[in-house]
Formats: structure tokens, C-alpha cells, sequence
């Protein structure tokens, strides 16, 4: 290793074709091996699936606008759906947005790209299967699309038996897309497990990775391990379609709480899949904008792997009114405050990093510090709702749909938007504007809190959640969501809108603008060459290490 | 230790392998493939823990049923199975021995064995079948058991499903161990394994295992278990 000056880098190679830049042929992308380019491709799509995911959420939000039901008559009045349509709604806003969106967002496509970069390796370890990861993507959110044409399903995004199985819609080919769109994470998370194993540059011990390859390790463990469970779920879920089996279908002598113990022994760690890379984020961004070593290195290395283990003995806690024996109830919302300790050493070690740095509020620390407020909130929600006797009243409200709001948009959207803002310059070579990135990030802010506080609200006084038309004394609460729901749209437009004016014509980035101390920054140019590096990378210091930082931009300051 | 893109030197009469690029050794390259590999068998063995878990949930609430049912099956057919599947997870074996010996005759010769097994075990399985579906035991709606005394087992259609669900998805990559163990038998006839290239059929082979495996659980499970 050389001199770690990132401009140095930066300019001998200025000249050089990067990964960009060096074959734009149609093949050169959709055949790459190239995990940065696969990164962009899974990047564009999940941004994609966001948006069709966010265009439901608005039509469902627009719908409660005045969706009012007289208890008394049963007459409704308001409202732009029929029930049937709002059900399918919501549900192709859940399966978007879960399935297509937030899993596969913050790992395939920012830990994609970064993962090789900061390890110091020249890629992935198995580049073709990453590949086949991404097409296994595309299969199956093409057949999810298909089957919003077929004739959309209205199960909700958790396909609860035995309605999925007598409801008239496309739920095999639905069934069949999250089976498809399973293997694409199970293949992420092997290849990110291997190369982290494997890969690693000489002298990058696991005590020298960056936090965020141990988020995304962590990750990769939960996707291997608990998505296979949801794989045979819904292909059990298809034959019993298909060929009435039985298994779930208690006219048969099945079991349709056998499906929910299937469901959530997934669904949970999936939970911990979309918060726990987002973490990883938070740990990066915090510590690069705070100029400051992250406080608690390994605690908040251990605490991933805690919350990574912890998140497979504790599913029951969705079932708490589905009929599971009381020693189970006891046992599940015990285990689920123990969820609460790793994630509140991370969240204080993040504050504790904040405290007495040298803060500077670029677009990614704006949407880091949004995180640690929206997931304090949302962490301790969650442990309301662990407790049992609460969450006899609280079940299947909107509090519930508030908290878990707080935690997958409010936490790990906001954590990917973070990440997307710091890696954005090394991705693509050019700034975005300042100015607007971070009115694009109060707005978004604000947004976020107005749709989803009125929700605890009205949760947390009885609004049962999915309900298609409401009592009128709700009206109020539904409004001032729905002007939230807008206010976050427009902050989301906001920020696409920069980000795609920097593409064309943004100012050019420099090597490392954030001053960051990490691999992907220190050691490749921006934006990086095929395969990385040029020279292997040899780690000999800790990974939040600023001196060499510091020294650089005193230098800086003694020339000018 | 060779680089990157570089040759490994294969023996006499072999094709010579080349490292994929962004590894910095034949070693690295191989032992990324096997931690992927066996990664891999645990999801397999997770998938088919779901239905494990069901099978044991549904053997306790319908016990009576479960134990009529595993008369229906029959055992000595089961059996053979066993000892073909067995003796094919032997010869595999011997093929990814022969492979590190680079003795390409007889590492053909152990995989068309290995081959010529499953194809046995597939056609035993569908002698097996089609007896049951003539007796009406075919899984949901094709369950119309036409022996009038096992119409009175609540439970045993249930059997019948995981049955049908468990065999079929383990016969499902019995034939995927097939297509695998037919590449094998293709890229060894060009001389392309060998003492310096074994990992495809090191790899192979530990699929195969697993295949086993889980047959000797099924077996005991669907077929003895009273």
C-alpha cells in the first residue's frame, strides 16, 4: 500500500476508462459480471419497484380520504374504490414494496456495489450466480406484474390461509414470483457470506471490516437461513391451490396457524434482513460526517450477529391473537424484548459518535440523523407491541401499521437514501445539488411523520387496519395521513428529480468528497475501474481511522 | 500456487484449468466455491425442514391415520430404494476419488453407475406411484381411497399429501442430480477433471449426499414409522 491520498489516485487515473465508461454495448450490461454494474441494474429496478409500490400507497391513502361507513346502516359513502379493488391495492402495496423493494434494496444494490469495494477485492466471489440473482429478480417481479394483469391478488402481502386459498385471483402466480424472488435473495446473501469469508484483502482482519460489510454479513445469514422456510410455504400454498393437499386448509384436517408459524418463521427475520443492512449505513455515514472513529466498533459489530440470532426465536409475536398456547405467548413476548437490547446499544453508539464530532450536515448525515429519531420511535413501538397484554388491544390496528412504517420506510428507506446520497458520487462520478438534496430531505422528513404519527393516533384508539371504509370519527386522522402521504410524495419527486438532473451535467465529483476512510473510497478511483483496484490493497489500519484524513486536508489548508 | 487468470498445468492427456479472474489463487477459487456449496445444502436442508415440520405437527394430531397410512406404502419397494440410493452415494464417492486421482476411466465409469442408480430409484418410485394412484391414494383432491376401510381415517388424506409432497420435491432433485451428474459425465469425457480440477465433482458429490440424506429420513418417516 501507498500513499492512501484518495485525490492522488484520483487524478493519476483520471484519464482511464472506469467501469462506466469502458463499453456501453447493450451486452456489455446485460451480460456483466461486473458486481458494480449489477449493483446499478438491481439499483434502477428496486427504484423502480418503490415507485409502482409508492403509487399504490398513494391510491390507498386517496381512497381513506373521506371513506366513511355509517355503523348504523351499513351505508358508505366516499371513498374511490369498491372494498374488492381497495384489498388488491394494498396488497400490491405490500408485495411491492416488501418483496420487490426493501429486501432486495439497501444488499443487492448498494451492498452490491460497496461490499467488493470495501473488502478490497476485485469482485464478488461467485459473479455469475450475482447475476443470475438479478435475473431471478426480473423473473419475478415480471410475474408479479403479470398477476396484478391476471387479476391482482387481495390476500395482503402475507397470503394468510385459508383465504388465499378459496380467493378468486392470480395467488399461484403471485405465490409463484415470491418463490422466484426468494431465490434471488438466497443468492445475494450466499454470495455476500462467501466473499466476505473469503475475499477479504490481506490484513483486513473481521475487527478491520467496515461496519457496514458486518450489517450486510449479518444479512446474508438471515436470508440464507430463513428465506428457503418461505420458499416451501408458498409452494405448499400453490398446491393446495392447485391440488387441494390440505395441509393448510382446515376442511381438510389442515392447520391454517401451521401457515402463519411458517409465514412469520420467515417473515420475521425478513424484518431484520430490510432494518439490518440499513444499520450498516448508519454506522458509515454517522462516523464519516462526524469525522469521528465510531464509538463501540465491536459491540456494534456483535450486536448485528445478536439481532441476526435473536430474530429467528421470536415470529410468534405476530401471532399473539391466532390461538398459540399461553406458555407460548409468554415465551414469545418475553424473547422479543431481547430484540430491543442490540438494536439500542447500535442506536446509542450512533449518538455517542454524534457527540463532539466535527458534524456536517451533507445530504446522507440529514437522512442518518432522520433514521435515529424515526427509529427510536419505531424500536420502541416495537417493544410496546411485544408486550402481550398491550397487544391484545393493539393487534391488526393501524399502530401496528404505523410501527412497522417507522421501521421499513421510516428507518431502512431513509438509511438507503442515506446510503444512495454518500455512494452516489462514487457510483456515478458527479455531485447532486446540495440545495435541494436537502430540501428533498426535510420535506421528506416531514412527510414521513405527518402520515404515520396521525396513524399511532388512531391506532392506538381502535382503527382496525385494511379496512376499506371507516367510522366517520377517524375522518380527521385519515386526512391529515393522506396530506402526509402527499408531502412524502412530493420529497420523494424532489430527490429523484436532482438525482437524475445530476446525472446530466452534475459537477464532477472528486475522489473522495466525503473525506471518507473506508476501502471504497481511500483506494478507488471515482468512479472505480473494472475490477477495482489496481494494486491489491494491503489493510494496516482500523477501518475509521482519520488520521491519514485529517493530515490530508491540514496539508490542503498549509497550500492554500 | 497459480494466479488469477492464469493455467493451472493439468496432467498428461487433460484439458488445463484456468482460474476465474478476480481470485487470487486456484485455492481461493475453490474454497469459495464449497463454503457457497455447502451454504447451498443448508437452504435445501431448511426447505425441506418446513416440510419436516409439518409432516411431525400432523403426525401427532392424526396419529391414527399417519400409522394406516405407512401400511399403505410398501416397505420392501422402500427398501430397495434405500440400498440403491446408498449404493449410488458409494460410487459417487469412488468418482470424486477417481477425480482427485485423476483416472478418468474410472471416474466415468463411477459416475454412469451413480446415473444409472437414480434412473433406477425413479423407476421404483413409479412403479410406486402408480400403484397408489390405482388405488385412489393420490394427494388432495386426488385422494378417493377405493379400500372402503380407509374411508373412516380422518387424517389419512393428509398423510397422503405430505406423502406425495415429500417424495415428489425429493424426486425433483434426484432428477436435478441427474442433469448435474450427466454434465459431469460430459466434461469428464473431454478430460476437463482431473487431480488439478476436481471441485465440480467434489461439489456434485455433496449435492448427492444430501439427496441421500434425506431420503434415509423420508424412508424410516413415511414407511416403517408405526
Amino acid at each position: 500500500m501507498t500513499a492512501i491520498s484518495a485525490t492522488s489516485v484520483h487524478e493519476t487515473h483520471a484519464e482511464r476508462k472506469n467501469y462506466l465508461n469502458r463499453d456501453s454495448s447493450f451486452m456489455s450490461w446485460a451480460g456483466t459480471l461486473d458486481h458494480k454494474r449489477i449493483g446499478l441494474m438491481y439499483l434502477t429496478g428496486v427504484m423502480f419497484a418503490f415507485l409502482v409500490g409508492g403509487l399504490f400507497a398513494l391510491l390507498v391513502r386517496l381512497h381513506l380520504w373521506d371513506a366513511t361507513v355509517d355503523v348504523a346502516t351499513g351505508v358508505k359513502s366516499g371513498g374511490l374504490f369498491e372494498p374488492g379493488k381497495y384489498n388488491q391495492y394494498f396488497t400490491m402495496h405490500g408485495v411491492f414494496m416488501v418483496f420487490m423493494f426493501i429486501i432486495p434494496a439497501i444488499p443487492a444494490s448498494l451492498g452490491n456495489f460497496a461490499l467488493p469495494l470495501m473488502l478490497g477485492a476485485k469482485d464478488v466471489a461467485l459473479p455469475r450466480l450475482n447475476l443470475a440473482s438479478f435475473y431471478l429478480w426480473l423473473a419475478g417481479t415480471i410475474m408479479a406484474i403479470a398477476s396484478m394483469l391476471l387479476g391482482q391478488v387481495d390476500t395482503g402481502w402475507t397470503f394468510y390461509t385459508p383465504y388465499s386459498i378459496y380467493t378468486q385471483k392470480a395467488v399461484v402466480m403471485m405465490g409463484l414470483s415470491v418463490f422466484v424472488l426468494g431465490f434471488s435473495s438466497i443468492f445475494t446473501g450466499l454470495n455476500f457470506i462467501v466473499t466476505t469469508h473469503k475475499l477479504r484483502a490481506p490484513g483486513q482482519g473481521w475487527f478491520r471490516m467496515p461496519l457496514f460489510v458486518w450489517a450486510v454479513y449479518a444479512t446474508a445469514l438471515l436470508q440464507v437461513v430463513a428465506t428457503p422456510v418461505l420458499g416451501v410455504t408458498v409452494l405448499l400454498l400453490g398446491f393446495e391451490r392447485l391440488y387441494h393437499i390440505g395441509i393448510f386448509d382446515p376442511q381438510f384436517g389442515g392447520d391454517p396457524v401451521l401457515f402463519q408459524h411458517f409465514f412469520w418463521f420467515y417473515s420475521h427475520p425478513a424484518v431484520y434482513i430490510m432494518i439490518l443492512p440499513a444499520m450498516g449505513i448508519m454506522s458509515e455515514v454517522v462516523s464519516v460526517f462526524s469525522r469521528k472513529p465510531i464509538f463501540g466498533y465491536r459491540l456494534i459489530a456483535f450486536s448485528s450477529l445478536a439481532i441476526a440470532i435473536i430474530s429467528f426465536i421470536v415470529w410468534g409475536h405476530h401471532m399473539f391473537t391466532s390461538g398459540q398456547s399461553e406458555l407460548a405467548l409468554f415465551l414469545f413476548s418475553f424473547l422479543t424484548f431481547f430484540v430491543a437490547l442490540p438494536s439500542a446499544i447500535k442506536e446509542f453508539n450512533w449518538v455517542a459518535t454524534i457527540w463532539k464530532g466535527s458534524i456536517s450536515l451533507e445530504a446522507p448525515m440529514l437522512y442518518a440523523l432522520s433514521f435515529l429519531v424515526i427509529f427510536a420511535i419505531g424500536g420502541l413501538t416495537g417493544v410496546i407491541l411485544g408486550t402481550l397484554n398491550l397487544d391484545i388491544h393493539l393487534h391488526d390496528t393501524y399502530f401496528v401499521v404505523a410501527h412497522f412504517h417507522y421501521v421499513m420506510m421510516g428507518s431502512t428507506a431513509m438509511a438507503f437514501f442515506a446510503g444512495l446520497h454518500y455512494w452516489w458520487p462514487k457510483m456515478f462520478g458527479v455531485m447532486y445539488s446540495r440545495f435541494w438534496a436537502t430540501i428533498g430531505a426535510l420535506v421528506i422528513f416531514i412527510g414521513f411523520n405527518a402520515t404515520f404519527i396521525p396513524q399511532f393516533v388512531m391506532g392506538s384508539m381502535g382503527m382496525p387496519r385494511r379496512y376499506a371504509h371507516y367510522v366517520p370519527e377517524f375522518q380527521g386522522y385519515h386526512q391529515a395521513s393522506t396530506i402526509g402521504a402527499l408531502l412524502l410524495a412530493t420529497g420523494i419527486a424532489i430527490m429523484v428529480g436532482y438525482l437524475l438532473a445530476s446525472l446530466f451535467g452534475g459537477k464532477k465529483a472528486e475522489g473522495n468528497p466525503w473525506g471518507s476512510p473506508t476501502l471504497d473510497w481511500t483506494h478507488t478511483s471515482t468512479p472505480p475501474v473494472l475490477e477495482n483496484f489496481d494494486d491489491q490493497p494491503i489493510v494496516e489500519r482500523e477501518p475509521y481511522d482519520y488520521t491519514l484524513i485529517l493530515e490530508e486536508a491540514k496539508q490542503r489548508v498549509q497550500n492554500a | 500456487m497459480s494466479h488469477a487468470g492464469h493455467t493451472v498445468p493439468a496432467p498428461a492427456g487433460f484439458v488445463p484449468h484456468t482460474v476465474a479472474h478476480h481470485f487470487e489463487s486456484q485455492e481461493q477459487e475453490y474454497q469459495s466455491a464449497k463454503l457457497g456449496f455447502w451454504l447451498f445444502l443448508v437452504t435445501e436442508i431448511l426447505l425441506f425442514g418446513g416440510l419436516f415440520v409439518a409432516y411431525f405437527y400432523y403426525h401427532t394430531v392424526h396419529h391414527d391415520a399417519f400409522s394406516i397410512g405407512g401400511k399403505q406404502l410398501s416397505w420392501k419397494l422402500g427398501t430397495t430404494n434405500t440400498a440403491v440410493l446408498l449404493f449410488s452415494s458409494f460410487t459417487m464417492a469412488m468418482g470424486v476419488r477417481s477425480a482427485q486421482l485423476s483416472q478418468k476411466k474410472a471416474m466415468l465409469t463411477y459416475l454412469v453407475l451413480t446415473f444409472l442408480c437414480a434412473c433406477g430409484f425413479l423407476v421404483v418410485k413409479y412403479f410406486e406411484y402408480s400403484a397408489k394412484i390405482d388405488h385412489g391414494l393420490g394427494a388432495g383432491s386426488m385422494f378417493h381411497p377405493h379400500d372402503p376401510q380407509l374411508l373412516g381415517y380422518e387424517g389419512l388424506s393428509m398423510f397422503f399429501a405430505l406423502y406425495w409432497t415429500m417424495t415428489g420435491i425429493h424426486g425433483f432433485h434426484v432428477l436435478c442430480g441427474m442433469v448435474v451428474i450427466a454434465w459431469l459425465i460430459w466434461r469428464g469425457a473431454k478430460g476437463e477433471l482431473h487431480a488439478k480440477h476436481y471441485m465440480p465433482v467434489d461439489i456434485v458429490g455433496l449435492y448427492w449426499h444430501l439427496v441421500d440424506l434425506i431420503w434415509i429420513f423420508l424412508f424410516p418417516l413415511l414407511y416403517l414409522v408405526p
